[in-house]
């Protein structure tokens, strides 16, 4: 029983030595490549995790980008239709404005213009008449020349016409 | 375990029989007729399973002469008598038969113990049952952990192949549940090679106990002694100044610093000596068990209790596999909370206090 728990010299210079030696040859050759690779690897993992979840957030970043682009465009296009829409009426009504007026004005200068001739052809008229009408009279006197009181009497009898006239 | 406690019985027994009337080896000699009237003897026979030996002892044959001749590994002696280094193959000693001579030193087997003939001391550097054993265990460590570890250069820094499949798990459970949790995020990584090295070696020995004619390595107290010391080197030399401090300068009135410090000594060379009986009875109960099943049957002779027997020790057995991890975790959980406690930083709470003392 004794020897049991009575350590062996030998035995503790074997363990010890075989153990330091294990220690270190698996330190080199063992722990250091498989703790290196596991870390290594632990940090790629959380690394491409971080990637991932950064990729997915710039992907709603960017559906949410293109959503508010969308309905921005969307807005631009009712706004534009809209203008154009505006802009068309206007543009109508400015024409339908100025045709009226060019219209009215046309009128007005035709109506001026047939006025004046008016005015032109009745006086023509009036002198026509007056010309024929001095023929006229003329012929008449030249056939009663003989009666000068009578004549120089209508003479002036036409000429208070006249100028009542 | 099994078989070699069951081969082993009938050559222990002859041993053990001869013992009380041996006074010199040469008498180790047991005729078969002999061998029906002895007693068999449990304890001679456990005790000879559990302790060291110079050889590798498998069982024993009964030769054409009617005598059992042990058939046997001889492993190297190397003896340091006096400035001498002895060094010879255990086998030269047939079983204690004969006498070795060198020099002026005669050695001798007396009971699986060598003794020089004419009293002078010497130390026994031998490689013994226990040393092979352990190299069996460095050569298994050496080629399965370097194999893990090339694989990385290998395969990169994909999923783990080969070997190392197995392995990566179990190293990084160490470090994850033993290293970090205890010694700290921070300073794990300095004793994460002491840790899995003492994992490794205490578990693969453990099992490598547990094969039929294995040997009781990690069931010797000096192996487990040289472990327990290692922690405590470990352990004192990273002490930080609080761990000292709480030591010899305890946050305790003066008047009490007689006991208080010779109690924090006591912690300190406790610890490792817990562990190191740990180990040590942990082991060597699980052999003593199953040795203790297996000698039920030549006790009462019957064997009708046989499988009796065998269920018992086949349920132990498996009890011993977990034991083996268990017992390398406990011994690695414990280290690393020692050194975990040896590395403590000043905290605030004790500054406080300190203060106001």
């Amino acid at each position: 029983m004794k020897e049991l728990i009575e350590p062996s010299l030998g035995l503790i210079f074997w363990t010890g030595i075989s153990f330091l030696i294990l220690l270190f040859l698996l330190r080199k050759f063992a722990w250091k490549p498989i703790l290196d690779a596991v870390n290594t690897r632990e940090q790629n993992i959380t690394a491409a995790l971080a990637t991932a979840e950064k990729a997915r957030a710039e992907i709603a970043d960017l559906t949410k980008e293109n959503e508010k682009l969308l309905a921005e465009a969307r807005l631009e296009k009712d706004r534009i239709l809209a203008d154009a829409k505006k802009t068309k009426d206007s543009i109508l009504s400015e024409a339908k404005t100025a045709a009226d007026a060019e219209g009215k004005r046309i009128i007005e200068t035709a109506r001026l213009t047939i006025e004046t001739e008016k005015q032109a052809a009745l006086t023509e008229v009036k002198n026509m008449v007056a010309t024929l009408s001095i023929d006229v009279a003329e012929k008449i006197l030249r056939r009663q020349m003989e009666n000068k009181g009578e004549h120089e009497a209508f003479v002036k009898k036409h000429l208070e016409d006249i100028k009542l006239n | 375990m099994l078989i070699s406690a069951f081969l082993s019985v009938f050559s222990v027994t002859p041993a053990s029989a001869n013992e009380p009337v041996s006074t010199d080896s040469t008498t180790h000699v047991t005729t078969g007729e002999g061998h029906e009237e002895e007693k068999f003897s449990p304890v001679n026979m456990i005790m000879h399973h559990i302790s060291d030996a110079h050889d590798w002892h498998f069982f024993d044959l009964k030769g054409a002469d009617g005598e059992l001749h042990p058939v046997s590994i001889p492993l190297p002696v190397i003896l340091l008598t006096e400035g001498n280094l002895d060094v010879f193959m255990s086998g030269a000693f047939h079983h204690g038969h004969s006498d070795v001579v060198k020099g002026d030193r005669t050695y001798r087997m007396d009971h699986g113990k060598i003794v020089e003939a004419s009293g002078k001391k010497f130390t026994d550097f031998s490689i013994t049952k226990n040393v092979a054993s352990m190299f069996i265990s460095v050569i298994l460590l050496i080629s399965l952990f370097g194999a893990a570890g090339s694989s990385y250069k290998k395969h990169g820094l994909g999923a783990p192949k080969g070997v190392a499949r197995i392995l990566e798990p179990l190293v990084v459970y160490v470090r994850d549940e033993i290293a970090v949790p205890n010694i700290g995020e921070k300073k794990y990584a300095r004793y994460m090679p002491y840790l899995l090295t003492a994992f490794f070696f205490i578990w693969i020995n453990n099992l490598l106990g547990l094969f039929p004619g294995g040997a009781n390595f990690t069931g010797n107290i000096a192996v487990t002694l040289t472990l327990a010391v290692f922690t405590m080197i470990i352990t004192n030399v990273s002490g930080t100044k609080t761990y000292w401090g709480h030591i010899f300068k305890p946050h305790v009135p003066l008047w009490l610093y007689p006991i208080m410090i010779p109690v924090e000594v006591v912690g300190v060379l406790s610890k490792p000596f817990a562990l190191m009986i740990r180990l040590f009875a942990n082991i060597t109960a699980g052999h003593i068990i199953i040795l203790s099943l297996v000698s039920l049957i030549f006790i009462f002779k019957n064997i009708a209790l046989a499988p009796v027997s065998v269920g018992f020790v086949l349920f132990i057995s498996c009890l011993e596999l977990l034991v083996a991890a268990l017992q390398a975790y406990v011994f690695t959980l414990l280290s690393a909370l020692f050194i975990g406690l040896a590395l403590e930083e000043p905290h605030h709470e004790h500054g406080a206090e300190t203060a106001h003392h």
